[in-house]
């Protein structure tokens, strides 16, 4: 376990990161049309065959791979091959893009015209993209962006081509293709779509992989798609799904390329566009479909200011380096390598370890703003109780410390520190003017005109109670959702933190049991590497000493003085998750038989606002289903809670109440951490 | 069938023994200083002349008189820059022999970025007081001696005999650095000469290491360090008679220490020919091949080594193991000659083989084609090897190889052929369009009757017009074969300027080849780079053999070591990820190299454990005391 080194334990305070261009000044003074016409000529991968995109069609239906699972299939089912061939050629038209420079250059010229309008700057670090420009000639290359908004792909297009690197082609969710003339667009700007789920379905799975296997290998173009699978409607990174990253480590693992390079790249908005609509989302409102008209309503978006994007691109990571010593390349010697197989094990771990590396790599270089802290703050007084708020020098007073813990503690934040606090706290509150409402130099969360200021679209105020509860939880869920940027850089000392005070005692080897215990419990919630509870206790313990907050001894951990700030302010970081998962674990304990995962989240909701009303529970972001999934997510892997599949119905849960129940004590601090389940977990 | 009409078979003999001669021109009075020792135990009257020992052999006992013994190949022939700063390549041996090489210089210094002023000089001789004195066995001495057999506990014929030629054992060589050698060399004249040694040495526990020509790339010869006991060097080279030729049945009863240029010229006289050519076969022993599996560049045609013996006698601490007959085929349980072959002397001495010959073929000739591509050069010699059309050799060079082949043309002489080469080299890249930084040419060699042959090429040509290949002329394709005598040379060339280099092989099936040679190469230049390499280093590759299911692969790597404190462990760790990267991708341990002890801690995952407890097995019950002690392969 502790053999893995994963995080180089160095002081995070010293982590060296690029500086950042703004690119729309360039954009500001210079004419759109000239700029959308320019020449470009990217460098492009020393080992490209150069091909047209409708030649990768042919290659893909002429593999070997391809043709091994029609065959397969062919026998399987009965159908002659030649239906299969035709099935796969339309699978791969109703995928393929269309990558071509003109609609670049039309996209080019209109983000030009939008991004000017929304944001007030574009900041790229210039150093990562000569980092990428070297990487794109040497290997082929992955670009993995965070998600966090519709906008992401397009900005992340429009970058290239800016900086006159190869266009990416970018995996993209099937619901893009609703939007008639978009769809088309964006599958002209690279844009190539895949079916959200199509589990067994052997022939999608073998277009697909081989498609994109068929693009990485031939340098055709950088491979893009989103690690997290989804737009994060938390901020917080998305535990990593697999699919997409064991198909572009394929080719490497079986030697058809040198190496892969691997580039995370983080995207942070000071505003994200669909603030509001996540927290809707979250709250049970479903999404509107992606329709090319509601894009078209979204328009009035274009009204407001969404302050600026950071634009991180992080040091590729080789997959070789990420490879070496945890995989037997040797494996694949013995078997044809176009034939499929499940991945072994071994690779399964070195894939998901790799995919968790990646996703924390994107954290640590997500730009965080002031609000960010201030946001985290404000809900912390909220959840106090606080009525009138806090007054603004109160607020300039626990920014700053927050600002200086979060330095100590690695963040990326931007932070001017050529202005004085006071003025910096108060324009980051003006760009937020829709979640925080500022009388008499007092500074609290919108609550009571929620729902009329940010969404002026949307049903006014309701009368019920529970309606007024939902729309105060907009803007919670709102603010939340920036204080979660910051998570990751809190979460090792919170966990750390919470696990000293639920241990009350200060014995390390009881401290870290509990720490085991939180850290397992949340490892769906956040970003917590698999296997390395013991380099994140020593990380956590690592930061908490250096900013004077504890002193470890051999076995004891000493809370200083002045270190009960820090871990009272780390402790109500996690409590609204703490909190939230004791509520789900009431509540499955209360559930009636007959509870279907389809029913989980509404009846789940249904039972938190019933103790949200009346008052036995202070957090409205427990509403949020993100977070109730999660929990369901962690009953289910620690086995306290079983899904029954039924025969084509939905699933039923089966709970363990007894378990339930002590793992609900247990998060309480009301029962020590068991010896017997740390061990298992 | 042959006999009938000698005067023919002369003529073909001759033109044989020129086209050898071609290689490896023999100057006519090397015999010089040979000495004929009479075997005192014949037990069979040789029946064919070649058993006349006054008959000219290469290799003198004491090898040092026409051998570096810190380089390659015989000390006359060398490459060096002249005084006008031209490569030269000294000696008459060779078709290049005295000829001036223009290219080389340029060529050295634009790949290694070397320069004729950053000299380094190797130890011009032997220190002996540098050779540890010889631990001896003094009755294993005694008794020897009242065998007759001659021995010599020389320091210089011991040096001579405690290495190969990897670059680390020349290289510590050169630097006057002398590890653990043999503490005496023994050279027997025949089979029971072999008999009487083994037993001697078990007698008095005496550790054995047989040696035949001397050419291991695998550190098969370096003595332990560990070893205690007594080394004796049992050096095959005066047991290098042709004891029979059968006719009707087409095979020679031959001695396991001669080497392949003797064997291949005595049979030429008699109008035969093994067939049998591996690079180094100027030195290596017939013994040798056995015990290292080696592979011929024409095995199309005649087969590797395991195809070419029918009968093997090797005398082990057990006693002689020989089959009772020579039927050309049996079902008798594994085959025995495979616990031989590959066994590089870690269970006894080869000492007579049968090996099967062939009548000369008729006629020969070279040829190459040029592709676009590697890619492309590598589907057309899948595509021959799937019609299973494969000339007697047949080789691609990737396109640094070819430059590098480009680099060695010897000067011209006329004016006309310089404006030949002109005219090619534009209308293969203006006209042809093929991009010189990518193109690729293999080399061909054809053999057998003039009217099949030629037939025979047209349709290897055929196949490679499809692949896009032009035929790019018999003088490319005779000058790469020629450059694989003299490429052995280039490294102590390449060492007198801080260069260092080598090559190693492995085998893949058809599938892995592009993926195999591009990821080796590619490896070797990141390892040298994150080791701190300060020149781009040279990575280059060839394939040398196709079979139906895959291909031998062969790569040559070398660097310019200035700025490193100790270049060797560099080198070393670079072959090592090389070999871990060729394993990686499906490639073998070896192809006909062997393991030795440089590739040892590989076999377990290659075999599997049963497998190196079969082997195991039998080493414990053919040699419980481990008299054969060179600790190679297991």
């Amino acid at each position: 376990m502790a053999s893995k080194v994963v995080y180089s334990h160095r002081d995070p305070m010293l982590k060296k990161r690029d500086d950042f261009e703004d690119m729309l000044e360039e954009r500001r003074t210079g004419s759109d049309l000239r700029y959308a016409l320019r020449c470009y000529t990217p460098a492009l991968y020393k080992g490209l065959t150069p091909c047209k995109a409708s030649e990768l069609k042919n290659m893909v239906l002429q593999s070997d791979q391809l043709h091994y699972v029609i065959n397969q299939v062919s026998k399987e089912t009965g159908t002659p091959t030649d239906e299969i061939q035709a099935e796969a050629a339309a699978i791969l038209e109703e995928m393929a893009h269309r990558l071509q420079l003109s609609t670049i250059r039309f996209f080019a010229f209109t983000l030009s015209k939008i991004f000017k309008t929304l944001f007030r700057s574009i900041c790229v670090n210039e150093e990562g993209i000569q980092r990428l420009q070297q990487a794109i000639q040497e290997h082929p290359v992955v670009l993995l962006p965070s998600h966090r908004s519709y906008m992401d792909f397009l900005l992340m297009s429009y970058i290239l081509y800016t900086y006159d690197l190869a266009l990416p082609v970018i995996a993209a969710g099937m619901d893009f293709m609703g939007m008639k003339i978009v769809g088309e667009m964006l599958r002209m700007s690279g844009a190539f779509f895949i079916r959200r789920s199509f589990g067994g379905d052997k022939l999608y799975w073998a277009v697909f992989s081989e498609y994109v296997k068929i693009m990485l290998k031939n340098g055709f173009a950088p491979v893009e798609f989103f690690l997290e699978g989804t737009r994060s409607r938390t901020a917080k990174s998305l535990t990593p799904k697999l699919g997409l990253l064991n198909i572009v480590m394929d080719p490497f693992l079986k030697g058809e390329v040198f190496d892969v390079s691997l580039v995370p790249v983080s995207i942070s908005y000071e505003r994200t566009l669909e603030e509001a609509l996540y927290a809707r989302e979250l709250l049970g409102v479903p999404k509107p479909k992606e329709s090319t008209s509601g894009l078209f309503k979204a328009r009035k978006i274009l009204s407001e200011d969404y302050g600026s994007i950071h634009v991180y691109f992080g040091q590729p990571v080789s997959a070789r380096s990420l490879a070496e010593g945890k995989v037997k390349r040797s494996q694949f010697n013995l078997i044809p390598r176009h034939i499929p197989r499940k991945p072994t094990e071994e690779i399964q771990d070195f894939v998901n370890d790799s995919a968790y590396r990646l996703v924390r790599a994107q954290e640590e270089s997500m730009v965080l703003k002031p609000w960010v802290l201030l946001a985290s703050l404000l809900l912390q007084n909220q959840a106090a109780g606080s009525k009138q708020g806090m007054s603004l020098r109160e607020l300039t007073e626990q920014a700053v410390w927050v600002r200086d813990l979060s330095r100590q503690f690695g963040a990326f934040l931007h932070w001017p520190d050529h202005i004085p606090p006071s003025k910096v706290v108060s324009s980051s509150l003006s760009l937020h003017q829709g979640l925080v409402r500022i009388s008499e130099g007092r500074v609290q969360l919108a609550l009571d005109q929620a729902g009329g200021r940010v969404e002026p679209g949307l049903p006014q105020p309701a009368i019920t109670p529970e309606d007024a509860l939902l729309s105060q939880a907009v803007v919670i869920l709102s603010c939340a959702s920036y204080r979660n940027q910051a998570l990751h850089v809190f979460i090792r000392p919170a966990l750390l933190a919470s696990a000293i005070h639920s241990a009350s005692v200060n014995e390390k080897q009881e401290i870290f049991n509990t720490f085991s215990f939180l850290r397992n419990v949340f490892s769906d919630e956040f970003i917590l590497c698999p296997g390395a509870e013991v380099q994140d206790f020593e990380e956590a313990c690592y930061l908490l000493v250096k900013c004077g907050a504890l002193q470890i001894h051999q076995q004891t951990i000493l809370v200083t003085d002045r270190g009960q700030r820090t871990l009272a302010f780390l402790t109500s970081i996690l409590d609204p998750f703490v909190q939230g998962y004791q509520m789900v674990c009431r509540f499955l304990c209360e559930a009636t038989e007959g509870l279907t995962d389809k029913l989980f989240i509404p009846a789940a909701r249904k039972f938190i606002i019933k103790h949200l009303l009346t008052g036995r529970l202070k957090y409205a972001e427990v509403l949020s289903s993100d977070l109730q999934k999660n929990a369901l997510a962690a009953l289910l892997r620690l086995g306290a809670v079983q899904k029954l599949r039924g025969r084509g119905g939905p699933a039923a849960l089966k709970v363990n109440k007894v378990m339930v129940n002590s793992l609900e004590d247990t998060l309480g601090g009301k029962l020590p951490t068991q010896k017997p389940l740390v061990a298992r977990l | 069938m042959a006999s009938n009409s000698s005067s023919s078979r002369h003529q073909t003999a001759r033109h044989r023994l020129s086209i050898i001669a071609g290689h490896l021109q023999r100057p006519a009075d090397s015999d010089a200083a040979l000495l004929a020792v009479d075997c005192k135990a014949q037990a069979n009257k040789p029946n064919v002349s070649a058993g006349d020992r006054s008959e000219g052999r290469t290799v003198p006992r004491k090898r040092q008189e026409i051998m570096k013994w810190n380089g390659w190949g015989y000390s006359d022939s060398r490459f060096l820059f002249n005084k006008k700063g031209q490569a030269e390549f000294t000696g008459k041996r060779y078709r290049l022999s005295g000829m001036i090489i223009p290219g080389l210089k340029d060529w050295m210094e634009s790949t290694f970025g070397a320069n004729l002023q950053h000299k380094t000089q190797a130890t011009p001789a032997l220190n002996s007081s540098a050779v540890q004195p010889p631990t001896l066995n003094e009755v294993f001495v005694e008794e020897l001696k009242s065998t007759g057999i001659p021995f010599s506990h020389e320091a210089e014929d011991r040096v001579f005999r405690g290495h190969g030629h990897c670059l680390h054992e020349i290289f510590a060589l050169r630097e006057g650095k002398i590890g653990r050698v043999p503490d005496m060399v023994v050279w027997p004249s025949c089979h029971n000469d072999v008999v009487k040694i083994v037993e001697l040495a078990c007698k008095h526990n005496v550790c054995l290491i047989p040696y035949g020509g001397g050419t291991s790339v695998s550190s098969a010869l370096e003595c332990p360090p560990e070893e205690t006991r007594s080394i004796v060097s049992l050096d095959t080279s005066q047991m290098n008679r042709i004891l029979w030729i059968d006719e009707k049945n087409l095979t020679a009863h031959v001695e396991s220490g001669i080497v392949g240029q003797d064997l291949e010229r005595l049979l030429n006289e008699s109008g035969y020919c093994t067939g049998h050519e591996p690079d180094s076969m100027e030195f290596s022993s017939l013994g040798g091949w056995v015990a290292t599996r080696a592979s011929g560049m024409k095995k199309n045609i005649y087969g590797n080594i395991e195809d070419l013996v029918v009968h093997i006698k090797m005398v082990t601490p057990r006693g002689v193991i020989e089959k009772s007959c020579q039927g050309p085929r049996m079902s008798t349980g594994p085959d025995i000659h495979h616990f031989i072959l590959g066994s590089e002397g870690t269970l006894g001495v080869v000492t007579e083989v049968t090996i099967k010959i062939r009548p000369i073929p008729e006629y020969q000739k070279y040829g190459s084609v040029v592709f676009p591509s590697f890619e492309q050069g590598v589907a057309c010699l899948r595509e021959v090897a799937r019609q299973r059309c494969a000339p007697a050799s047949i080789r691609l060079m990737d396109n640094e190889q070819f430059k590098f082949g480009h680099a060695l043309k010897p000067q011209v002489s006329s004016i006309f052929t310089s404006f030949l080469d002109g005219l090619k080299k534009f209308y293969i890249t203006k006209f042809k369009g093929f991009d010189p930084n990518r193109l690729c040419v293999a080399t061909l060699l054809f053999e057998g009757d003039r009217e099949k042959v030629l037939q025979h090429e047209k349709q290897v040509y055929d196949i490679a017009a499809k692949f896009g290949g032009l035929a790019a002329g018999e003088d490319n394709g005779q000058r790469g074969y020629m450059l694989t005598f003299v490429i052995a040379y280039l490294r102590d060339l390449g060492m007198d300027y801080y260069v260092i280099g080598e090559s190693f092989e492995t085998s893949v099936p058809w599938d892995r080849v592009l993926d195999i040679c591009r990821n080796v190469k590619a490896r070797i230049v990141q390892e040298c780079k994150d080791k701190g390499v300060q020149f781009p280093p040279l990575s280059t590759c060839r394939v040398t053999q196709t079979y139906d299911a895959g291909a031998c692969v062969y790569f040559y790597f070398a660097f310019n070591y200035r700025g490193l404190s100790d270049p060797v462990h560099v080198y070393e760790q670079v072959e090592h990820a090389a070999r871990e990267e060729i394993l990686a991708n499906g490639g073998s341990l070896s192809h006909h190299h062997g393991v030795g002890k440089l590739r040892k801690e590989w076999m377990r995952e290659t075999v599997s454990s049963v497998g190196m407890g079969m082997l195991k097995s039998v080493k414990d019950y053919v040699d419980p005391n481990n008299i054969f002690g060179n600790r190679n392969l297991l």
